[in-house]
């Protein structure tokens, strides 16, 4: 079977749009979303504590805790998800503490990444490599 | 609206005025991501709870955005500082546009 040049070109013009889509058809990506989060400012790499477990048998339910002194909002995100945004906690005036507790998916091993904002205005992060025996994402 | 949304909330019974109580919070809710297909391989649409929020007497505690990357039955364990006696209340609501509420009294003493 011969191909003329153009076909050629088509076919890989069609490979090429394939490969990109899985790209395309995610929300955001992480990078978006964190400048979305800090609106493109520099971030500390301390004062933002987020407890992960090393190696997570079962990604449908993984066990997060992060915290943050004086933080106002936690942003989560699981790098390696379809959708890497978890979730993002604002604490309010009667919040005990800029911290909490919750369950999240992850689709393989990676690493979850915590983003909070100060209230004075400035951010940190901290991620944490997570393990996952078997992921949480059906498919 | 989703079935067989349960919310569970644990609050203490009475605290010292001041003090911080912890809360854990729980909602049966399948979280539906909008990455799984069915057996005939069509995707199964996304519904979630998007937001979760506890105010004491009015006043926010906590107020969360939730993405698909939500555990099924989502979890919260929080701190809250109780200034004086008066209601917890605990509103998760849903894709669908549902709203599910719960409230939880808390003395002082």
């Amino acid at each position: 079977m011969d191909f003329s040049r153009r076909e050629t070109l088509g076919l890989g013009l069609g490979a090429a749009a394939l490969i990109s889509l899985p790209m395309g058809a995610s929300a955001s990506t992480v990078d978006e979303l964190i400048a979305a989060f800090t609106g493109g400012a520099d971030m500390a790499d301390t004062g933002v504590t987020l407890t992960a477990p090393e190696i997570a048998e079962n990604g449908n339910t993984v066990p997060i805790e992060v915290e943050a002194t004086g933080a106002s909002a936690i942003m989560l995100l699981a790098t390696g998800n379809p959708t890497p945004a978890a979730g993002t906690f604002h604490f309010g005036p009667l919040a005990g503490r800029s911290g909490a507790s919750t369950r999240i998916r992850l689709a393989k091993s990676q690493n979850v990444v915590a983003i909070a904002k100060l209230e004075d205005g400035t951010f940190a992060r901290t991620s944490a490599e997570v393990k996952v025996t078997i992921g949480g994402c059906g498919g | 609206m989703a079935e067989g949304v349960t919310p569970r909330v644990k609050v203490p019974k009475k605290a010292a005025a001041g003090d911080v109580v912890t809360i854990k919070t729980l909602i049966s809710h399948p979280m539906e991501s909008g990455q799984r297909k069915d057996d005939d391989g069509n995707l199964i649409p996304r519904s979630i709870i998007n937001r979760f929020t506890c105010d004491f007497n009015g006043q926010n505690v906590i107020d969360v955005t939730m993405e698909p990357a939500m555990s099924t039955n989502p979890y919260f364990e929080f701190d809250a500082i109780v200034p004086e006696a008066g209601e917890f209340k605990f509103t998760w609501y849903d894709d669908d546009g549902s709203v599910y509420e719960e409230t939880k009294s808390i003395a002082i003493g």
